[in-house]
């Protein structure tokens, strides 16, 4: 992790209300992860415990301890996407997926109406068919 | 020049709104991007003067503009989905640029905060809680009594914070209002603030949301100058469900892990940074700036029936023919809103449930649809309609297997601080697949242990699973802290009583 990187984004919100989130957002951003040396970093400059930085990290599924560098492919199992037909689909997915892709279930994007969607690098996708969503995983 | 204009919809977006936005430019058409009306099965929805076309795929382009277009639907504003709401908080959506402060302004924008701000504090809580709105987020609690709470507590340092966690699935309200109206919610914070003294506001949203992120960040800029001297800032959460209930949210923006907090102390006391805290869901504040405009309360009481009030906007979604964005005074029925009005089911097969209120609502079978949206009639049939989100389901849905999902997610998602919800959904993931499969033959092996004094040796039987599951579910709901666990029993006890025969039982 570079250090000096790492040093400005916690210099950033270091004098914020609140600031861990939005730090801890950051460094996943530019890192891929939170690390152990991330965690005692951001514990000196905000005058916590290293357990009180592991605790909020390893809270959330945002943050992760060490990055992926497999693309991902971010697939909706929720109620509503349920009732779509998502579930049907997963297989097909896995299979397409591999070890190569890593396919994520998330849980709500919001397209409640349209299902099954999902989400590569930011751009999002609706009324997803088994052909469409296997497409997606070969082409992440 | 023809003027074509497309929604900018996260929704629409998915459904290749900006590929066809490229296609229309490239065709020489001038295109606005505009909010969504709310029609989603005709996303991407084309309209030009009036008239719209959906859904539009690039290769429609040239049909559109030499008018053959098989896709037309005639007049937007005068298509049965449009014409049959009563939208307040909606008002603009399709009608307005969500990032235009002269559209918000010609459409009544400011409004209600310019007359808010030439009243006393009181008179505009005076006029909340006469409005009858109540919370939208699930709760239901009224908000001009919250809102009291705040004003009167005795405190320099108050915030208002905005619960834009909409992690429910089945619900997409607060990102429509986030994505295509954003200067309502902010003048609906603005007024807030106005009314209980506070200077500073927070809007938490889901990580899940980056486009209403970017849009509500735009507008906050935009805006600045008209809210001053209130300041306002966007908070973006991490991914954990929980962080909706408020007091967790609150420990969220603190920068803590998100755990419910034990209540009291209320929010509206000691809330963020122990300070006073009006905390309200995306839809109650956006609905305050019309309830604030000249005789804009009075319009709202009169709206709904008994204690609800005003309208609420639904969300018809999961295997639905015509899902979408559906606001109407409270009182409207699921057999309205389901066959009626949302046309059945995708599949075209029969309907078999729905889920209303996200994955803690009950699930409400086609018996049950005489039922008016009304908070106090569906807790009385052991159901809710917290956030206003309606999951279709036709017949080919396994009920037993969306009552184990409903623990496993309570399980995956619970924040670990109280131990019906941290274990008993554990524990009830394992006993629906028990009885499932015909009842526990005999003990486990940690039952068998020489220690557990207490435990049963023998195996259970399927019935004696059964009572065991009311059990856990009379436990979490009456012991949890919040309504994570306390409302997970809805979803499993729903899907047992009037499907008994997706668990293995005897119809």
């Amino acid at each position: 992790m570079g250090a000096t990187e790492l040093d400005r984004i916690i210099a950033a919100h270091a004098g914020r209300k609140g600031a861990l989130l939005p730090m801890l957002h950051d460094i996943q951003h530019a890192f891929g992860c939170v690390d152990a040396a991330a965690e005692r970093a951001i514990a000196e400059a905000l005058n916590l415990s290293r357990a009180e930085v592991h605790g909020v990290v390893s809270f959330y599924h945002d943050f992760t301890p060490a990055p992926d560098p497999r693309p991902v492919v971010e697939l909706c199992r929720a109620e509503a996407c349920k009732a779509r037909g998502v579930e049907a689909l997963v297989d097909a997915a896995e299979a397409a997926a591999g070890e190569r892709v890593n396919l994520k279930p998330v849980y709500c994007l919001g397209l409640c109406s349209m299902g099954p969607s999902a989400r590569v690098r930011g751009k999002l996708y609706a009324g997803l068919d088994e052909a469409e969503l296997v497409n997606l995983v070969k082409s992440a | 020049m023809t003027l074509v204009r497309i929604s900018d919809d996260a929704l629409a977006v998915a459904l290749g709104a900006d590929e066809l936005a490229d296609a229309f430019a490239k065709a020489g058409c001038t295109v606005e991007r505009v909010s969504s009306w709310g029609m989603h099965w005709l996303e991407p929805l084309v309209e030009m003067g009036g008239m719209g076309f959906g859904p539009v795929k690039a290769g429609d382009v040239a049909a559109i503009l030499d008018g053959t277009s098989a896709k037309a639907i005639g007049k937007i504003e005068d298509h049965a989905f449009i014409a049959g709401q009563q939208r307040l908080t909606f008002a603009r959506a399709g009608r307005t640029r969500p990032l235009s402060l002269d559209d918000y302004a010609a459409t009544g924008g400011w409004a209600g905060l310019d007359r808010a701000r030439a009243m006393s504090a009181e008179d505009v809580v005076a006029e909340v809680i006469e409005s009858g709105l109540r919370g939208r987020g699930g709760a239901g609690f009224p908000a001009g009594i919250k809102w009291r709470t705040v004003l009167e507590a005795k405190r320099a340092e108050k915030y208002v914070v905005c619960n834009a966690d909409e992690g429910d699935s089945g619900t997409f309200a607060d990102r429509m209002l986030m994505e295509g109206d954003p200067f309502q919610l902010i003048e609906g914070m603005a007024i807030a603030a106005h009314a209980v003294g506070a200077q500073q506001g927070y809007i938490y949203v889901r990580s899940e949301y980056p486009h209403a992120i970017a849009k509500l960040e735009a507008a906050i800029a935009l805006a600045a100058a008209k809210i001053a001297p209130f300041t306002l800032e966007v908070r973006v959460g991490a991914g954990a469900y929980v962080c909706g209930e408020e007091t967790s949210l609150l420990n969220s923006i603190e920068g803590k892990r998100g755990e419910v907090r034990a209540k009291p102390p209320l929010p509206a006391l000691e809330g963020l940074f122990g300070c006073p805290t009006v905390v309200n869901n995306v839809l109650t504040l956006a609905a305050i700036p019309h309830i604030m405009t000249e005789g804009g309360s009075g319009l709202y009481a009169q709206l709904g029936i008994d204690r609800s009030k005003g309208t609420m906007p639904i969300q018809l979604a999961g295997n639905i023919k015509h899902g979408g964005l559906y606001e109407t005074a409270f009182g409207i029925t699921l057999d309205a809103l389901v066959n009626q009005i949302g046309g059945g089911t995708a599949s075209g097969r029969p309907v078999k449930a729905v889920q209303v209120g996200g994955p803690l609502g009950a699930y409400v079978p086609p018996s049950q649809f005489h039922l008016p949206f009304d908070y106090e009639a569906y807790a009385k049939a052991d159901a809710l309609i917290g956030h206003g989100g309606i999951s279709v389901f036709d017949d080919t849905a396994d009920m037993g297997a969306m009552a184990r999902f409903a623990f496993e997610f309570c399980a995956a998602e619970s924040c670990g601080k109280c131990t019906p919800c941290r274990i008993g959904s554990t524990r009830g993931v394992e006993l629906v697949d028990r009885i499932r499969s015909g009842g526990k033959v005999m003990a486990d092996a940690v039952e068998a242990l020489p220690q557990m004094h207490n435990a049963r040796k023998a195996g259970r039987s399927r019935e004696e699973e059964l009572t065991l599951l009311e059990d856990l579910c009379e436990t979490m709901q009456s012991a949890s802290l919040c309504a994570l666990g306390g409302f997970t029993p809805y979803p499993v006890m729903s899907a047992l009583k009037h499907w008994p025969e997706d668990f293995g039982g005897e119809a």
